[in-house]
């Protein structure tokens, strides 16, 4: 297995920062490092060669999209989905007529498709309004498409079930050449942009963001960062998901949050 | 000088299993001192959508109380740890945890192979791993990187293993330092408790 050093993780982090502007110094250690050996191992390149690969605007690209952990599944952590659709998204309604949502690093698009179908299923998908974003603009052209391989419907399908959804998860999607085709009409009204967490700024204001597993590739300090930045973004009372092992209770700001529920990693914006 | 060939400048233990660990992981827990001068951080095979029950299985009969760490939580001495289901546990410097849910590696997440790995960086030398009974290679790399590292390296007594590929698999990549039933195990873990105390 090859191996880096943090010299070299460095040498390329900078590098990528000052050529192409995506800042992954504050990215956490361990699996950083991680998808560093995985590239080098999958282009079968030293430091040396990387760097020198890096320079390539096209290769930085193919880089993005390897560096981002793309590894997601649809109603992951099903009791999550339940409560979304039991008690928070009824509890924005008391208040907004209209729900604004955020999937903030949405990978390929599997929770913004079963945020779609949740919401057909509760007849409210015309009262959302969605946005999906991610830094990387090959995963998020994959997120459109919402093609899925049918080995990983499977995992799906008992998430689904798990959810106690009120269909059966084949109402949403076709199987089309070995591959699973999702309901387009789900993700009509889906707004999928390119951003970054990191360096992005504040664009819009959201009664629910979901940002799950994605702020454990970040070290503690960007994870304050980041998580100033939901803060502004939230209506006073929105709602914030992150991963059901994630925390924010070390941040400067997790004062201005409640939890709403722990299990599930659901806080709700109570300060401005 | 102890058989074991131990010393009091460990950082931490940690134990790998799978199929067939889990008497052993309860033997293990449930005999040592509550005050254990380190932590142990332990990767086990479990089922990946099941996200309670494990934890509070293994509580029940252990003299420490075992937790799943948070993403980032700090590491205590005399605390064990367990990688919850369906992400990746590593240790970063700075002594903390950190989550993953990238890939499967040799089919599972977490992997102990990924946890091994980490620590083996962090904690270098200071390092004691264990690996029991298991179906799978996973771990087998990891001990080699602890081995590699300077650690120690131990794994059950594959006679005694419900399943031995996992020991098996450690022993044919690296060095192992002792091949250990369960007890003799327990009774490695007691001798280094009584070496922090002196």
């Amino acid at each position: 297995m090859k191996d880096v050093d943090i010299a070299d993780l460095r040498r390329i982090t900078d590098l990528v920062k000052t050529k192409h502007g995506y800042d992954f110094t504050n990215y956490a250690m361990s699996s950083f490092k991680r998808r560093i050996v995985r590239i080098l191992e999958l282009y079968n390149l030293n430091t040396e060669g990387l760097l020198k690969k890096l320079l390539d605007r096209q290769f930085t690209e193919e880089f993005l999209n390897e560096i981002t952990v793309n590894v997601t599944e649809m109603f992951r952590d099903p009791s999550f989905w339940r409560i979304l659709r039991d008690d928070i998204i009824p509890a924005i309604l008391l208040n907004h007529q209209k729900i604004r949502i955020w999937h903030a690093g949405c990978s390929s698009g599997e929770e913004v498709f079963s945020m779609a179908i949740l919401l057909k299923e509760m007849d409210l998908l015309h009262n959302a309004q969605i946005i999906a974003t991610d830094l990387d603009t090959n995963i998020l052209e994959k997120a459109k498409k919402g093609e899925y391989t049918i080995k990983n419907m499977e995992l799906n399908e008992k998430n689904y079930i798990r959810f106690q959804g009120s269909g059966v998860l084949k109402d949403y999607y076709k199987e089309i050449n070995g591959k699973a085709i999702l309901d387009k009409s789900l993700v009509a009204d889906v707004s999928w942009r390119n951003h970054d967490l990191v360096k992005g700024g504040i664009f819009n204001k959201f009664d629910l963001i979901l940002c799950r597993n994605v702020m454990i590739y970040f070290n503690q300090a960007l994870q304050n960062e980041v998580l100033k930045k939901f803060h502004e973004s939230l209506f006073k009372y929105g709602y914030l998901a992150i991963g059901s092992k994630e925390s924010l209770i070390w941040c400067d700001i997790a004062n201005k949050f409640i939890v709403v529920n722990n299990e599930e990693k659901v806080y709700k914006k109570i300060k401005d | 000088m102890s058989k074991f060939n131990l010393h009091n400048r460990y950082k931490a233990v940690v134990i790998g299993g799978s199929a067939g660990s889990f008497q052993g992981i309860v033997k293990i827990l449930s005999s040592i001192p509550s005050n254990f001068p380190l932590p142990i951080i332990m990767c086990l095979h479990r089922l990946k959508h099941v996200r309670n029950g494990f934890v509070e299985a293994l509580s029940i009969k252990s003299t420490v109380e075992v937790t799943e760490p948070y993403d980032k939580q700090n590491i205590k001495k005399g605390h064990v740890y367990l990688a919850p289901a369906n992400y990746h546990m590593s240790v970063e410097l700075g002594n903390y945890f950190s989550l993953s849910t990238e890939e499967m590696v040799n089919n599972s997440r977490p992997a102990i192979d990924i946890t091994l790995g980490s620590c083996a960086y962090v904690y270098r030398n200071k390092l004691i791993g264990i690996l029991l009974s298991g179906a799978n290679k996973d771990g087998g790399l990891g001990m080699k990187y602890i081995k590699d590292k300077g650690g120690l390296t131990v794994v059950q007594e594959p006679t005694e293993c419900m399943i031995d590929t996992m020991p098996k698999a450690a022993m044919s990549l690296t060095t192992i330092d002792h091949v250990l039933r369960i007890e003799q195990i327990v009774r490695l873990l007691n001798e280094l408790h009584k070496l922090y105390k002196t």
